[in-house]
């Protein structure tokens, strides 16, 4: 398990926006049943990270490296613009903060979740309806919804639905931008159960970004503190959050209330 | 045969970097072992150390020098310097750890997080039920409470579900933090023999019981950890 080649891993990873480094030489790696948070406060570079791993921005240097499904270890610099489309369609997931930017507000919830497998090369339609019921089903929206658009839905369900839309094409890595912030606190914590306890049943691997040190210890196994562009504290969730090592990790996590 | 758990030479101090970088030295020279069907008992006032040390062999927290050996079958895993993957294995095959607070999501029913801790520790989903609804039983949870989340429960009836969910696989070490702390006398009792049937079956346990009966009940061994006090270092 150990030994293993990491699914995705970056190397070096830089990005600048005019002279001020957005990520500055990160290096991690995240491999199938692992959760990995990256916290950090706003402006320590963790979405732009989150930008390059998915190959939506190119980096200034360094790389990024992914286990295709045949074995091959790739970089995703390599890949032409047809394979990265097919490979984020199909083998990876992204669930964003901004439910608008993950769904097609006014496609039905089914079509949302059908689009993909339809991206696929799915054409039959009782299979692709089929599907897209038990993904509806899995993520808890009643089946009365399927066909009403995710406009109609409140915050926690169109968040929950675009997991069911990511999921369903069965991928083994998902990215997650903040996924429950914004949200009543109750319906993050339905949320929340529901991304742990589908991780754990598809053993995905899972990169989730989140200023939430609360949110990063329920569902992460490591975590990376982030700080101006760098990487500055990395292991185990709960021994960097329990036993903090530097000055900015101790910081963060004493400004949290205790709940 | 190696022990199930060995500390050796093991210092830890805290470094307060929002306190102008002071160092609070926690313990230093830390040696003992814990052997099959043993319960070490870890003695000494508040403030000695007894909880660093067990989260310290948990891998919850850092160690500034020494090595803490855990048996994972044939082999032998420092538990200081490992990978955060190998400790997680750890976890889920060797270590179970219980504290003296649940921590769980908010909305799972009680029944749910005790049998989930089975599933991850190894047990298949059927084993894992029946074992779950048998320790709560045996922990005298009411079956109403079952199907409700822990939140809403007293602070005893929270104790016992964490009590199942660290007992409920079969790991040979089991790191014990004060279980029994909000417990009466009848539930203390079904601690204690939770604990020596683990023995029984070859189980190691280090623990903290400040309860003197509970203590007598189970302890083999206690290490006073007034001898590990830090060496007074040069400021």
């Amino acid at each position: 398990m150990t030994s293993r080649t990491p699914l995705l891993s970056a190397h070096g990873l830089t990005k600048a926006y005019g002279n001020r480094l957005a990520c500055a030489g990160i290096d991690l790696d995240v491999t199938e049943g692992e959760v990995l948070a990256i916290v950090g406060e706003s402006g320590s570079g963790k979405s732009t990270l989150l930008s390059l791993l998915a190959g939506e921005l190119a980096p200034d240097a360094g790389e990024v490296r992914y286990r295709m499904r045949d074995g091959q270890i790739r970089a995703l610099a390599g890949l032409g613009p047809a394979e990265l489309r097919r490979l984020m369609r199909t083998d990876w997931g992204f669930v964003r903060q901004d439910a608008r930017q993950g769904l097609r507000m006014a496609v039905s919830a089914g079509g949302n979740v059908g689009e993909r497998l339809m991206g696929m090369g799915e054409r039959h339609y009782g299979r692709i309806r089929g599907q897209a019921l038990d993904w509806l089903g899995r993520v808890e929206i009643e089946v009365g919804r399927v066909d009403d658009p995710p406009s109609q839905f409140s915050g926690g369900m169109r968040q929950r639905l675009q997991i069911a839309r990511n999921l369903v094409t069965q991928p083994r890595l998902v990215l997650m931008d903040e996924p429950t912030s914004g949200l009543d606190v109750s319906v993050q914590a339905r949320l929340l159960d529901l991304i742990r306890r589908l991780s754990a049943e598809l053993g995905l691997a899972v990169i989730i970004v989140t200023h939430d040190l609360a949110v990063a210890r329920l569902l992460s196994h490591r975590i990376a503190v982030m700080r101006a562009g760098r990487v500055i504290e990395t292991g185990l969730t709960d021994r960097v959050l329990d036993d903090p090592e530097h000055a900015y990790t101790q910081l963060l996590v004493s400004s949290v209330l205790a709940a | 045969m190696t022990a199930l758990l060995t500390f050796r030479d093991v210092a830890k101090s805290f470094t307060l970097h929002l306190r102008g970088g002071v160092v609070l030295p926690v313990v230093g020279d830390v040696g003992f072992t814990v052997e099959p069907g043993e319960c070490v008992v870890l003695g000494g006032p508040s403030g000695a150390g007894k909880s660093s040390l067990l989260k310290m062999a948990y891998g919850n927290y850092r160690c500034d020098a020494g090595a803490i050996l855990v048996r994972d079958g044939d082999a032998v895993i420092d538990v200081v310097r490992a990978d955060p993957r190998v400790v997680l294995a750890l976890r889920a095959r060797v270590i179970a750890y219980v504290s003296q607070f649940l921590r769980v999501i908010p909305r799972v029913p009680a029944l749910d997080v005790v049998e989930a801790a089975g599933r991850e520790g190894g047990l298949d989903a059927e084993a894992a039920l029946a074992r779950a609804k048998d320790l709560l039983a045996r922990l005298n949870l009411p079956e109403r409470l079952w199907g409700l989340p822990p939140a809403t429960f007293s602070g005893g009836e929270q104790q016992r579900v964490n009590i199942a969910r660290g007992l409920i696989a079969d790991r040979p070490l089991l790191l014990l933090d004060e279980p029994t702390a909000s417990l009466d006398d009848r539930n203390r009792a079904v601690v204690a023999e939770l604990v020596r049937e683990k023995l029984k079956a070859g189980a190691g346990v280090l623990g903290i019981f400040h309860d003197s009966a509970m203590r007598d009940a189970v302890a083999t061994r206690v290490v006073d950890v007034t001898h590990f006090a830090p060496r007074a270092r040069a400021a």
